[in-house]
């Protein structure tokens, strides 16, 4: 469904996006795993045709996101990072909008809309100003303005940032309905746990390179899947094993010196750290 | 056809967010004009004669064009600026599927219109006070100026990187043709470098075709000409600016 082939953004110094090599099947949940700055808001920026690359390719539904734009972008519905939302129009003009842009016709419209405000929820707030709405709410009406045009593909760039548990929940559920549904989703995100919960497929990029690629399991089977935490010199030290068992069996041979021990689960946080010395929600040094 | 039809599309939310507050809007735009009217036409002006014609006959049609600048730059520029920037809304547009063309077409088409029902507004309050004449050329001209503030009003949006830009263009673009644009008082008996440097303003243009109109006088088809050049130039560039900044 989308495919980049040596995909590069450079701003003045700073190399936002380089050499991503990546390919998104059909039907799966792609997450694109990096803390802020890293290059992914970059990618989504060049897929969507809002950013030119420097140098190398990329396609969506084998369309150049260069060279046919208009192609591209009927492919995809897209869920921006930030609220894009004009704030004087109700949400049934919101998605009034988005389905005349993508020459839906009147009757269709209606229906459509109608359709999806009920699928997220927001049926009741049609005649609300989107200034009125909570920050969840407006979430979803993104989601649902994303989806007017029955897109294949549905790129999400950090979709539930700045939203509570429970909203956060929300959109979750949403996307995994949508997926089931048979929309291949790219999802970025700086959440691990959000990675974790929803991806078929992690990417992990730092400092615009993809550094990690394969599922959550896949990921966590390279390090192991079991982490021991000791606290030894004032320094927390990790050690990871392929199971519990060599964990406990460790953390039994260790010297009765080493303090708060915590054995537990690996995760794609520890994959991160172990591949680039840092962690995720630290953020990077260059825009993107 | 696609075009047009996307083009309305585009317009089809300002006209939304218009319907909701025309009144307001039509109030606060015309009290400008009409303060300038009571200053310089009844104020100022009382007594006055210009080319054999009270001051008040001449000045209408001056802020009329006045108004359509003022009411069509901010109209279509001060919207696209806030969807821009501030409700980051611009971006959506630019990855749907419609041309460039279409979407300054659509965000200038507010600017056009918003321009005109102000400016119309304030000939209605003309015609009550004085003998103006409105014929299809004045109607014409009247359009082609709320075209081009229009545009340029787009411009300056797509090219603002903060909202103090839209005010900076505002205060070394359009005050200095506020004043001497030729709204106020003739450009004739001014030294020949001054009227040269004040030519390239596109409102002389647009106050000179609509006061001639107005006041039964030959047309002067090259300041048209001119009207028409700067908002061909506008739009072009414009639709530049804009495929620049995306693929």
């Amino acid at each position: 469904m989308i495919v980049t082939r040596n995909l590069t953004k450079v701003y003045g110094d700073i190399r936002a996006v380089e050499d991503l090599n990546l390919e998104v099947r059909p039907g799966e949940i792609f997450g694109f795993l990096g803390p802020n700055g890293a290059g992914k808001t970059t990618t989504i920026r060049i897929l969507t045709t809002l950013t030119k690359p420097t140098s190398g390719n990329a396609w969506i539904g084998g369309f150049d996101v260069v060279s046919q734009p208009q192609e591209v972008k009927k492919m995809f519905g897209v869920v921006q990072q930030h609220l894009s939302l004009d704030r004087e129009l109700t949400v049934w003009e919101v998605m009034e909008l988005h389905a005349r842009l993508h020459g839906l016709g009147s009757r269709e419209r209606r229906k459509r809309i109608a359709e999806l405000l009920d699928y997220v929820g927001l049926a009741k707030q049609a005649e609300r100003r989107i200034g009125e709405l909570s920050g969840g709410m407006k979430r979803r009406v993104m989601v649902a303005r994303a989806l007017i045009h029955h897109p294949r593909l549905l790129l999400l760039d950090e979709p539930t940032v700045g939203l509570d548990a429970q909203a956060r929940r929300r959109i979750w559920e949403l996307i995994r309905r949508l997926n089931s549904e048979g929309a291949t989703i790219f999802l970025t995100t700086h959440y691990i746990e959000e990675a974790e919960a929803l991806c078929h497929r992690v990417g992990i990029i730092h400092r615009g390179r993809l550094i990690a690629l394969g599922s959550p399991l896949e990921l966590r089977l390279r390090l192991g899947l079991a982490a021991v935490e000791t606290l030894l010199d004032d320094r927390v030290h990790y050690r990871y094993f392929p199971s519990k068992e060599e964990a406990t069996a460790y953390v039994q041979s260790l010297p009765p010196e080493v303090k708060m021990i915590v054995v537990r689960d690996s995760n794609l946080e520890d994959v991160f750290v172990e591949l680039t010395g840092r962690k995720v929600e630290d953020g990077e040094d260059t825009e993107g | 056809m696609k075009i047009l039809k996307d083009s309305y599309s585009v317009w089809w939310a300002d006209l939304r967010i218009l319907k909701s507050l025309w009144q307001r809007f039509l109030i606060t735009s015309l009290t400008s004009p009409v303060l300038y009217l009571l200053a310089f036409g009844f104020g100022l002006g009382r007594g006055i004669e210009i080319g054999g014609v009270s001051y008040i006959e001449f000045v209408i049609p001056g802020i009329i064009a006045l108004t359509a600048m003022n009411a069509s730059f901010n109209g279509a520029g001060m919207k696209l600026n806030v969807d821009r920037l501030f409700y980051k809304c611009f971006d959506e547009l630019l990855m749907s599927p419609i041309s460039s063309l279409s979407i300054i077409l659509g965000k200038s088409l507010i600017g056009v219109l918003r321009g005109l029902m102000v400016s119309s507004a304030f000939l209605a309050i003309g015609l009550a006070i004085s003998s103006t004449r409105i014929t299809p050329l004045f109607g014409l001209t009247l359009l082609l100026t709320c075209f081009t503030f229009s545009f340029m009003g787009v411009l300056a949006a797509l090219l603002a990187k903060s909202h103090q830009d839209m005010a900076t263009f505002s205060s070394l673009i359009l005050t200095p043709m506020t004043f001497l644009g030729g709204t106020f008082f003739s450009l004739r008996d001014l030294p020949g470098w001054l009227k040269m440097i004040l030519h390239l303003m596109p409102l002389v243009h647009s106050s000179r075709c609509l006061r001639a109109e107005a006041l039964g006088r030959s047309f002067p088809w090259a300041s048209f000409l001119v009207l028409l050049a700067f908002g061909i130039a506008f739009f072009l560039v414009c639709l530049s600016v804009l495929k620049r900044s995306s693929v």
